[in-house]
């Protein structure tokens, strides 16, 4: 592996050029949506001579691979196919992935790459409590696990003080989950008098499949004495896998020698350069199954321009800094929950949880609230202080989104922790889900 | 000056009672007790005899709680008593946050005062002693 982590960029390049040439014209060849798409875009798929004439073809949404529901996206017949996920169809249809057993030895490849940036392998206890099933979170890093010839032990998620005693007294040494059920683990663990820092052996956390903050990171690392790398992956490429970052935390290195990634203006559907935040765009390289090209992820991100001081060679983009739907329309101002990150995450005097709060006033007006949990950090001894700090965090929002925001402090552990997904937003407007 | 506990409570039914359960429980016998109430929280003000035992009570019962420095000044137990030490601190230009009353006896009451300026409180603490008021230390509570 550490081959082609350090392969010359050159060379990757060639294994792209490659790959995506197969890949238009196998989607050409195999899947009608692709065939009617490219005609009517009027690419043709053996015109690609260059990474740059991947821009000549249309793009494929999300929609588009539920309009071709259950199995209208698969470039290979059902006999090939040895597995299946679905990402949530939590706007209706799910989205259906399929995987040969080259796929599946990729995914497990791919994500081996974060075991490998920790340097870990055959020695390491790999703690995989990502839920198992449908979602990728769960597989994915287990065959992560296996590919990197770690002991891997499949927890899944939930039945937390179960999970604290392994991590105890399996001496579990990486634990692959949502950065949120980390945190979770840890308090709880810390309620039950155990402390993870000195009582886990943790060294790394690979955790994604939702955003976390810089302050976020720090809190776990520090409760859990370990590093976190972020991951990054999608159901509709793979899983968890497509980028992961190293050991240097700045940046998540995109298996480059599996997917093509471009970076788009969302409005405009052009590709931007280098440093440009945008819209993420991939391209699989050798996926036999469910290969895309041209996918629109939704997710924002930037191409980080230079070297990384770890020595691979695989391009990183930034951590993903929203998504185009999560974005929430307030008063007609488009409103994207980084934004809302951002300025919390320079209040001590709150802990990190928080939730954002969408209702409709009695004169039909969009009305949003953010309930804050105080620390005890916050010197809160007077309802002066207590009132002080929530205009301040209520005008420094307002300055950041250009929406007024009511904030109200709350007592700790009154916003709802999942064991899933953080829920950082709750829209209660009528007529909107 | 002396140990006070403030603790954060959203205001709904039933937290202060269960909040007094707990210190209760853990065999803390309280002082005092004072809240600042708005419509949508508390701040719960507590003097009581075990600081340390008590913060640890409400911090295991998932409460936010936190000691804050406040002054306990004795004052005459007659009409304009109090009078006299407010006027006393605002000659000496002191600002308080809140102030409330924690005990009376037949002959003094004591108030419980935060000085707003933290750095100026020692110098106000020595003024108001030279004024004739008996200003507690944290042995003589407990
Ligand atoms: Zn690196």
């Amino acid at each position: 592996m550490q081959e082609i982590l350090h392969a010359p960029h050159e060379k990757i390049e060639e294994i792209q050029l490659e790959g995506i040439k197969k890949t238009v014209i196998q989607c050409y060849e195999n899947v009608a949506f692709y065939k009617r798409s490219f005609d009517e875009a009027g690419f043709d798929p053996h015109s690609i001579k260059s990474l740059e004439d991947l821009q000549k073809a249309p793009f494929v949404t999300k929609q588009d691979l539920r309009d071709n529901y259950p199995y209208g996206m698969f470039a290979t017949p059902l006999s090939e196919v040895k597995e299946i996920h679905m990402s949530s169809g939590t706007t209706g249809v799910a989205t259906v992935g399929g995987y040969t057993q080259h796929d599946l030895d990729i995914w497990g490849e791919c994500f081996a790459r974060g075991i490998e940036y920790a340097n870990g392998g055959k020695d390491d206890v790999v703690h995989v409590c990502y839920g198992y099933g449908l979602f990728t979170g769960g597989l994915g890093a287990h065959y992560g696990g296996l590919y990197s010839g770690a002991t891997t032990i499949p927890m899944s998620a939930g039945n937390t003080e179960r999970q604290i005693r392994v991590l105890k007294e399996m001496g579990s040494t990486i634990i692959c989950c949502t950065p949120s059920y980390a945190m979770h683990i840890a308090d709880t663990a810390l309620e039950m008098g155990i402390d993870p820092a000195r009582d886990f052996h943790l060294r790394a956390g690979i955790h994604g499949a939702e955003p976390f903050s810089d302050n976020f990171r720090r809190d776990l690392e520090r409760k859990l004495n370990y590093h976190v790398l972020d991951v990054y992956g999608l159901t509709e490429t793979m899983g968890p896998g497509v980028a992961i970052e190293c050991w240097e935390q700045n940046g998540l290195h995109l298996a480059e020698d599996h997917f093509y990634a471009e970076i788009i203006d969302p409005n405009t559907g052009e590709v931007l350069p280098d440093g440009e935040w945008g819209e993420l765009v991939l391209t699989t390289i050798d996926r036999e199954a469910s290969p895309v090209v041209r996918y629109r992820t939704r997710d924002i991100t930037r191409i980080l321009p230079g070297e990384c001081a770890c020595g691979c060679t695989h391009r990183r983009i930034d951590r993903i800094h929203g998504r185009t739907d999560d974005m929430l329309i307030i008063r007609g101002v488009n409103v994207f929950p980084s934004q809302i990150e951002d300025v919390m995450k320079t209040f001590d005097q709150v802990s990190s949880w928080y939730q954002i709060e969408v209702d409709t006033d009695h004169r039909s007006l969009d009305m949003v609230t953010l309930k804050a949990e105080v620390n005890p950090d916050f010197a809160f001894d007077s309802v002066a202080a207590v009132e002080r700090l929530q205009k301040e965090i209520s005008a420094r929002l307002k300055t950041a989104l250009s929406v007024g925001v009511k904030v109200k402090l709350v007592e700790p552990k009154t916003i709802a922790r999942s064991e899933g997904k953080a829920k950082r937003i709750v829209d209660l407007r009528k007529g909107i889900k | 000056m002396i140990d006070q506990i403030t603790v954060f409570l959203e205001n709904k039914r039933g937290r202060i009672a269960s909040l007094c359960r707990t210190l209760g429980d853990a065999n803390i016998n309280m002082a005092a007790l004072s809240v600042a109430d708005t419509t949508e929280y508390g701040i719960v003000r507590i003097i009581c005899s075990d600081t340390a035992a008590a913060l640890s009570a409400l911090d295991a019962g998932g409460y936010r709680a936190i000691k804050t420095k406040v002054m306990a000044i004795a004052v005459p137990h007659h009409p304009g008593g109090a009078a006299d030490l407010l006027e006393k601190l605002d000659d000496l230009d002191v600002d308080i946050e809140y102030f409330y009353c924690f005990s009376t006896t037949d002959d003094m009451a004591v108030l419980a005062l935060k000085i707003a300026d933290p750095a100026s409180a020692a110098e106000a603490s020595w003024a108001i002693e030279k004024a004739g008021f008996h200003v507690f230390d944290q042995d003589e509570v407990e």
